[in-house]
């Protein structure tokens, strides 16, 4: 990203890639767990794992103050309008995680009370599939869409 | 901080189940599958349960419902789960109801826990519980249309969509 | 820990002069540190005891309805585990009724149960409880076991009950520290879940899944312990005691901890029998009340241990039950670690477990056998049964109705979360809104043993 021919002091880059690097840097997800799926990611951002490597373990209690939210969990028919609501309050830019495999897809339960995907709902950036989904499974997840959001892709 | 003091074997004798036959004289006394079972008509529920009450049964552990549509005549049956911890024995109270008139007597004044059960087994089935202080829809949104658990409550699968995810890398 | 401060602005600065254990903190006499200190001489919580049972949804009408206000909390919130919601209506700072709101993670287990056989309902009923998986599969299993009336064999027996009894020092681990976090005690999250990857490791080794592992089954279990096993129960038993003295550092004896625990949420024995609330809550209330001495499960009856039990019913009980039953569960499980049978470890009857695999190379017969069990699944007698078990939060029922078919008709559980759940009114009456967070991390309730 450096200009080497500058000043030793002096960073040069485009405001875009400056923007988009700090978007990617500093992604707070929102305190928002439904299922199985949340206690994988506590453990997460516990010390086990330490998602804080990332700079993602600030996880926020108010949607307001996040950008990032993990769908972590199967959604039902009584959630939706809440996770819509929860989404909807999130500040600009934000992204979308589906974790596991009844987030993505209604997993083994398709039935009358699970809505099947939550990207019916909202959009969704990046799907992490398991059931649930390992720690290392969603830190994949996770450096994805850091890298999406890097390379302009999902640049908001 | 260890207790010790616990109860007793499971007690093998059946003054229990006698005494609770002469107080409600329409509950049939069973066996199912190794566990004591009563059969009692709707009517003489609330009055069966206050005699397991005061007979040493504390807890209301479960109520449920079963749909036996295609199986049996009368369609629903109650299934009322009752735990005694001071003679540490279970009792399983089954009344059948018909589909025409699905409505039992409200174990909340006997037994306070009951309560979410019974919205449950409402939700559900749409059993009527009388007398039930709050009787609304507990798991499923308001404005649900049908009992999810009856028998002929579609499953509601439906086909899901993969969508044509694009690489990553 | 703080020393005794000698004048309002003097902290003690960790690293700077070494600390000393001041007269209050032993004796309680010392005039300045007075508020800190509790006084054993008043039960704090008399007066919001509320100990008789009572209609909790009349409304009381003395009071003018501008002097109250109603608060929603939930179903998002990061303190109420999960998708609670909880309608709580306030007088000033203090609660006057709670109304919980569930169903915002109703899964309909209980129909999808319906639809599969009764090999593959274990991978239902896993992900009901979500941090105690292996008991809801235990439960079913025993259920439908009772009902085909088959012997399971003391080396599947023994392998279930060290697995479950892991899984509730697992399951104890997240209570005890989300306990902690939403207090504000957030080391005794890090400290919990440091030693829950421990066991979740074990569980992978052996399940293949960290979580929701089917691997308790109709018939016995889904694998033999892996190899090496003894090293790594002996490796758990050796690690998680001396991890739980940092809990104890951290909390046992902590003025903020009591303080916020002690004399909060409590709730008397009877009220816990006439709501339906078991488990370490009722414990808590000194009722020496478990399944596993009561109604002993999986030949439990044969290893030693104790009932932990409370005396006060508040908070503060509840967490050191959690933290006697980890001790218990510890003990249960050196006991049968040090005896595991030799043996086979699922029922070698036929009409339950497919034949072993070398037989399948062999026999056409053999090949058309498994391939049954595992298609259309083996049939159960009619009949109806109902199965309780001891899971971390209480009584765990399973009440299955066979028709005689390969799926169950029917297949419900007795979910603990769930009566539990109607304990929280009457622990949060007339306490202050601050502890309404303390109060429902120590009935740690599981939203999806709660709606399924």
């Amino acid at each position: 990203m450096a200009h080497l021919t500058a000043p030793p002091q002096l960073l040069t880059t485009t405001l875009g890639k400056a923007m988009r690097w700090s978007q990617q840097q500093s992604m707070w997800p929102a305190t928002f767990g439904l299922a199985c799926c949340a206690i994988e990611m506590m453990a997460t951002g516990t010390a086990h794992n330490d998602l804080a490597r990332f700079g993602m373990e600030v996880f926020r209690a108010s949607p307001r103050q996040a950008d990032l939210m993990v769908v972590a969990g199967r959604v039902s028919q009584k959630m939706a309008p809440v996770l819509r609501q929860v989404y909807d309050q999130m500040a600009d830019p934000k992204w979308v995680i589906s974790m596991g495999a009844c987030a993505s897809t209604g997993g083994m339960f398709n039935n009358y009370a699970l809505v099947q995907g939550v990207d019916q709902i909202v959009p969704v950036d990046v799907y992490v599939p398991g059931c649930p989904p390992g720690p290392q499974s969603l830190m994949h997840g996770i450096l994805t869409l850091q890298d999406k959001v890097m390379s302009g892709e999902l640049a908001r | 901080m260890s207790g010790d003091s616990l109860p007793g074997p499971v007690a093998g004798s059946d003054e229990m189940l006698a005494s609770l036959g002469e107080a409600v004289p329409s509950a049939e006394a069973d066996r199912s599958t190794g566990d004591d079972v009563i059969r009692v008509p709707a009517r003489d529920l609330a009055r069966l349960a206050e005699a397991a009450r005061a007979g040493g049964f504390e807890m209301c552990s479960d109520i449920t419902v079963v749909d036996y549509l295609g199986v049996r005549r009368v369609r629903f049956e109650v299934v009322v789960n009752l735990l005694s911890l001071q003679h540490n024995r279970r009792l399983r109270i089954l009344v059948p109801v018909p589909e025409g008139d699905p409505e039992v007597p409200s174990l909340v004044p006997v037994y306070p826990g009951a309560n979410f059960m019974e919205r449950e087994a409402y939700d559900m089935f749409g059993i009527r519980f009388a007398g039930h202080p709050d009787l609304t829809r507990i798991l499923m949104p308001d404005d649900w249309v049908g009992h999810p658990l009856r028998r002929d409550f579609d499953v509601g699968a439906v086909p899901v969509q993969f969508k044509a995810a694009h690489r990553v890398r | 820990m703080m020393a005794e401060p000698t004048s309002t602005t003097d902290v003690w600065v960790s690293g700077t002069e070494a600390p000393e254990v001041s007269e209050w903190m032993v004796a309680g006499t010392d005039e300045g540190a007075q508020e800190m200190e509790r006084d054993e001489t008043i039960e704090r919580g008399v007066e919001q005891r509320g100990a008789r049972v009572v209609d909790d949804w009349v409304v009381d009408d003395t009071v003018d309805d501008e002097e109250r206000m109603i608060v929603n909390m939930g179903p998002q919130h990061p303190s109420t585990h999960g998708v609670l919601r909880l309608n709580i209506e306030l007088e000033g700072e203090i609660v006057r009724r709670v109304k919980p709101i569930i169903g915002y993670l109703h899964t309909g287990m209980e129909k999808t149960a319906e639809t599969l056989t009764y090999l593959q309902g274990g991978t239902n009923v896993t992900r009901m409880d979500y941090l105690a998986p292996l008991q809801n599969e235990l439960c079913y299993s025993l259920a439908v076991e009772k009902l085909l009336g088959v012997e399971i064999p003391p080396r599947a027996q023994a392998i279930r009950i060290l697995m479950t009894e892991l899984n509730r020092v697992s399951s104890h681990l997240v209570a005890t520290a989300t306990n902690g976090m939403d207090i504000g005690a957030l080391s005794m999250m890090m400290y919990g879940f440091r030693e829950r990857e421990l066991i979740l490791a074990f569980f992978e080794k052996t399940t293949g899944l960290r979580m929701n592992h089917n691997y308790i089954r109709p018939g016995g279990v889904a694998a033999d312990l892996p190899d090496g096993w003894e090293e790594d129960v002996a490796e758990i038993l050796e690690r998680i005691p001396r991890a739980m003295a940092d809990y104890e550092d951290l909390l046992k004896e902590n003025p903020i901890w009591i303080g916020r625990t002690r004399g909060v949420g409590i709730i008397t024995a009877d009220e816990c029998l006439a709501y339906g609330v078991t488990g370490p809550t009722l414990r808590a209330a000194g009722v020496p009340w478990d399944l596993r001495k009561a109604q002993p499960y999986s030949g439990i009856e044969a290893y030693d241990f104790d009932v932990v039990t409370g005396s006060r019913g508040d908070v503060y009980d509840r967490y050191r039950v959690r933290i006697g039953e980890m001790h218990q569960s510890l003990r249960i499980v050196e006991q049968v670690a040090a005896a595991m049978p030799r043996g086979d470890y699922k029922t070698g009857d036929r009409k339950v477990s497919p034949p072993p695999r070398q037989r399948i190379d062999e026999s056409m017969e053999a090949l058309i056998h498994h391939f049954k069990i595992y298609t259309e699944g083996f049939k159960v007698p009619a009949g109806e049964t109902y199965v309780a078990i001891e899971a971390p939060r209480g009584e765990l029922g399973c009440y299955l109705v066979s028709d005689g078919s390969g799926a169950p008709l029917r297949m419900h559980t007795r979910a603990p979360s769930f009566s539990n759940l109607q304990a929280l009114p009457i622990m949060m009456a007339d306490s202050l809104v601050a502890d309404t967070v303390a109060c429902i991390a120590s009935l740690d309730p599981v939203m999806g043993d709660v709606d399924r």
